[in-house]
C-alpha cells in the first residue's frame, strides 16, 4: 500500500539516514497569544486563529520537518470534556489534520493523540472500552482530514496505549501508529513504565515505531532512547523530548535548552539508536533547523566513544525484609 | 483472614505491609480488629495507617513504587479512615492542619495531586479537594470558606502552569497571601518555577509534600503558642 510515512521511513531505512519531525506545538501556540488555560485544539475551528496554527506547522517545515504532528494532543472527548467541547471531538481533529495537510502538501501529516488525562479501574473510572471508544471518536476525526499516521504520545500507561492503537485502528485499519510515551520519573513513566518494558509491550501492538516524547530535557532522554534501542535493535525509535525544563521569566514559560543545545543532542539520540528525531515542548523551528543541520552536515558519531549524559534507569528493588515477610505469608 | 491471633506488635506490622500492599479486606480487618482490643483511634491511625502511608511515601520518593501502586495504598488506607474518621472526630482529636488543593485552570490532570490529599488525609490534615480547572476565585472562594493553613496548586501542562502565578497574584489583591502556605507542584515544576511563581515551597513528590506541610504546621503551632504565651503575659 502506498502510504507517506512508510514510504519516508523505508527510503531513510535504506540510505540509513534518519527523519526529522517536528517541535513543539503548545508552547509555539503559547507564544502566539494562546491564553493559559484555553484549549489549544478549539483553534483549529476558530476562523480568525487558524493562520496562527498554520503558521506553526509551516514554521516546522519550512524548518526541514518531514514529519509535522496536528495541533489535536488535548483532542480526545475526555480532555475536551473539560470545555465542553467533547461534542466537537470529530471536527476539531478533521480540522487539525486538514489545516495542517494544506501546509504540508506531500509531506506527512500526523494525527498527534495525547492522554485522556484519567486513570483506568481499579485506580481510576475509566474503562478500557469507553477508553478505546473516546480514542476512535478523536481518530476518526483525523483520518478525516487525511492524516498519514496516528502518532500516540506522552504516554505513561501501558493499557491506555493499547486502548488508543486499538482505537486509532477501528476507526482506520490500514493508517499506521506510532507510539511514544514519557519517562519523567527517575527514568520511568509516571505509572512504573521502563524503555525497556515499553518498546517490549508496544511492539506486540506492531506499530511502525516506537519512542519516548516530552520529559525531563536531551540529557535524560538519550538515556531512554540507548535502553530502548539495547532492547530492541530491529525497532524504529523516536525522540521527541523537551528542549529541557521550564523556568518562568517575565510570566512566561522559557526552557533552559537552546537551540544549540538541542542541536548537538540531536547526533546523540540518532547515534543513540533513534531514527524518526524532532523536539516536543518549548522546542521552535529554530530547534529544528540546527538539529537538521547537525544531522545533515556531520558525519554519523560512533556510540562506542560516547558515554551517556546520565545513568541508565535502575528498577529499585523492595527493602529485604519486606521481601522475607512477604516470602513468609 | 483472621487477624485475632497475632500478638499486638505483629498486628501492627501486618497492617502496614497490607496497606503497602493495597489489601483493602485485610486493612479494613485490621483496622477493626485493633478498636476491638481496646487500642483508641488515634493509636490505630498512627501504628497503623500514619505509620504504613509513611513507608509508601518514602519508598515512592525513593523510586521503589510508582502511581499505581500508591494509589493501591491510598485506597486500602481510605478504607481505614472510613472506619476511624467518625470515632476521631467523637473523640475530638487534634487537628493537624487543613489544606486546599485543586490542580489550576485549563488543566483536568490530577492523578498527582489526588496523591497528594490522599498523603495528607493520610497523615491527618483535614482536605478540601477542589479538583482540576480551578481558576483564582475558586481558590479564593474556598479560602474563606474553609481558611486553610495551606494550599496546593498543581499542574502538569507547560501551558497551564504559569496559571499559578495568576492565583498567588489574586491572594495579594485579596490580602490573603500573608496567612497562606503556598505550595506549588506537578511534573513540569521545578523549585525555581515555584519560586518565580511566588509559590513558598515545591512539592517533588507527594512524601515531600507532606513533609513540607508537616513542617510548616510546626511552624505555624510555635507561632501560635507563643502568641499565646504573649497574651497571658
Amino acid at each position: 500500500m502506498n502510504n507517506r510515512f512508510l514510504n519516508l521511513l523505508a527510503e531513510a531505512q535504506a540510505e540509513r539516514s534518519h527523519v526529522m519531525v517536528d517541535g513543539g506545538m503548545g508552547s509555539m501556540l503559547m507564544a502566539a497569544g494562546l491564553v493559559f488555560g484555553d484549549p489549544p485544539d478549539q483553534w483549529n475551528i476558530l476562523p480568525d486563529k487558524q493562520a496562527k496554527v498554520r503558521a506553526v506547522y509551516r514554521g516546522y517545515l519550512d524548518a526541514g520537518s518531514q514529519i509535522i504532528l496536528t495541533n489535536s494532543f488535548g483532542g480526545t472527548p475526555f480532555r475536551l470534556k473539560m470545555h465542553n467541547l467533547d461534542g466537537k471531538t470529530f471536527d476539531i481533529n478533521k480540522a487539525a489534520a486538514e489545516l495542517a495537510r494544506l501546509e504540508a502538501g506531500e509531506r506527512v501529516v500526523a494525527g498527534s493523540m495525547g492522554p485522556s488525562g484519567e486513570l483506568f479501574e481499579p485506580m481510576g473510572k475509566l474503562t478500557y472500552a469507553h477508553a478505546v471508544a473516546g480514542f476512535a471518536r478523536q481518530a476518526e476525526g483525523l483520518a478525516a482530514g487525511g492524516v498519514d499516521v496516528f502518532w500516540v504520545e506522552t504516554m505513561s500507561d501501558l493499557d491506555e496505549v493499547r486502548a488508543a492503537v486499538e482505537g486509532a485502528r477501528q476507526a482506520a485499519p490500514n493508517i499506521p501508529v506510532v507510539t511514544t510515551m514519557t519517562f519523567e520519573t527517575r527514568g520511568f513513566t509516571m505509572m512504573g513504565v521502563s524503555p525497556a518494558q515499553a518498546i517490549t509491550e508496544l511492539a506486540k501492538l506492531n506499530v511502525a515505531a516506537i519512542g519516548a516524547n516530552c520529559g525531563n530535557g536531551p540529557d535524560e532522554l538519550e538515556a531512554t532512547i540507548f535502553a530502548m534501542h539495547r532492547e530492541l535493535p530491529e525497532m524504529t525509535v523516536v525522540a521527541k523530548g523537551n528542549a529541557g525544563m521550564p523556568q518562568m521569566v517575565d510570566g512566561k514559560a522559557v526552557y533552559n535548552a537552546t537551540p544549540d543545545v538541542m542541536g548537538g543532542f540531536a547526533r546523540r539520540f540518532r547515534a543513540f539508536g533513534a531514527t524518526i528525531i524532532g523536539a516536543c515542548c518549548g522546542s521552535t523551528p529554530d530547534h529544528i533547523r540546527l538539529m537538521a543541520h547537525q544531522l545533515g552536515a556531520f558525519p554519523a558519531l560512533d556510540p562506542a566513544s560516547l558515554q551517556l549524559s546520565v545513568p541508565l534507569p535502575e528498577r529499585k528493588v523492595l527493602s529485604s525484609d519486606r521481601r522475607e515477610r512477604r516470602a513468609q505469608r | 483472614m483472621d487477624f485475632s491471633e497475632l500478638p499486638d506488635d505483629e498486628l501492627w506490622l501486618q497492617m502496614q505491609d497490607d496497606l503497602y500492599d493495597g489489601m483493602k479486606p485485610e486493612v479494613t480487618q485490621e483496622t477493626k480488629e485493633a478498636l476491638r482490643r481496646g487500642y483508641k483511634p488515634t493509636d490505630v491511625l498512627e501504628k497503623g495507617l500514619v505509620a504504613g502511608m509513611d513507608i509508601v511515601g518514602v519508598d515512592f520518593r525513593d523510586g521503589v513504587l510508582f502511581v499505581p501502586e500508591v494509589l493501591m495504598a491510598a485506597n486500602a488506607m481510605k478504607s481505614g479512615m472510613e472506619i476511624l474518621r467518625p470515632l476521631l472526630t467523637e473523640t475530638g482529636a487534634p487537628r493537624v492542619g487543613t489544606v486546599v488543593i485543586g490542580t489550576v485552570k485549563g488543566d483536568i490532570h490530577d492523578i498527582g495531586k489526588n496523591l497528594v490529599g490522599m498523603m495528607l488525609e493520610g497523615a491527618g490534615f483535614e482536605v478540601i479537594n477542589l479538583g482540576v480547572n480551578c481558576d483564582a476565585d475558586k481558590f479564593i472562594e474556598a479560602i474563606k470558606t474553609h481558611k486553610p493553613d495551606i494550599i496546593g496548586m498543581s499542574a502538569l501542562l507547560t501551558t497551564t502552569m504559569p496559571y499559578m502565578k495568576v492565583i498567588t497574584q489574586a491572594l495579594i489583591d485579596e490580602r490573603l497571601r500573608e496567612d497562606i502556605y503556598v505550595m506549588a507542584g506537578g511534573a513540569p515544576v521545578s523549585e525555581n518555577f515555584a519560586m518565580s511563581i511566588g509559590a513558598d515551597a515545591y512539592g517533588r513528590d507527594a512524601a515531600t509534600s507532606v513533609e513540607i506541610a508537616k513542617a510548616h504546621m510546626v511552624v505555624v503551632n510555635k507561632q501560635a503558642a507563643l502568641d499565646k504565651a504573649r497574651l497571658a503575659i
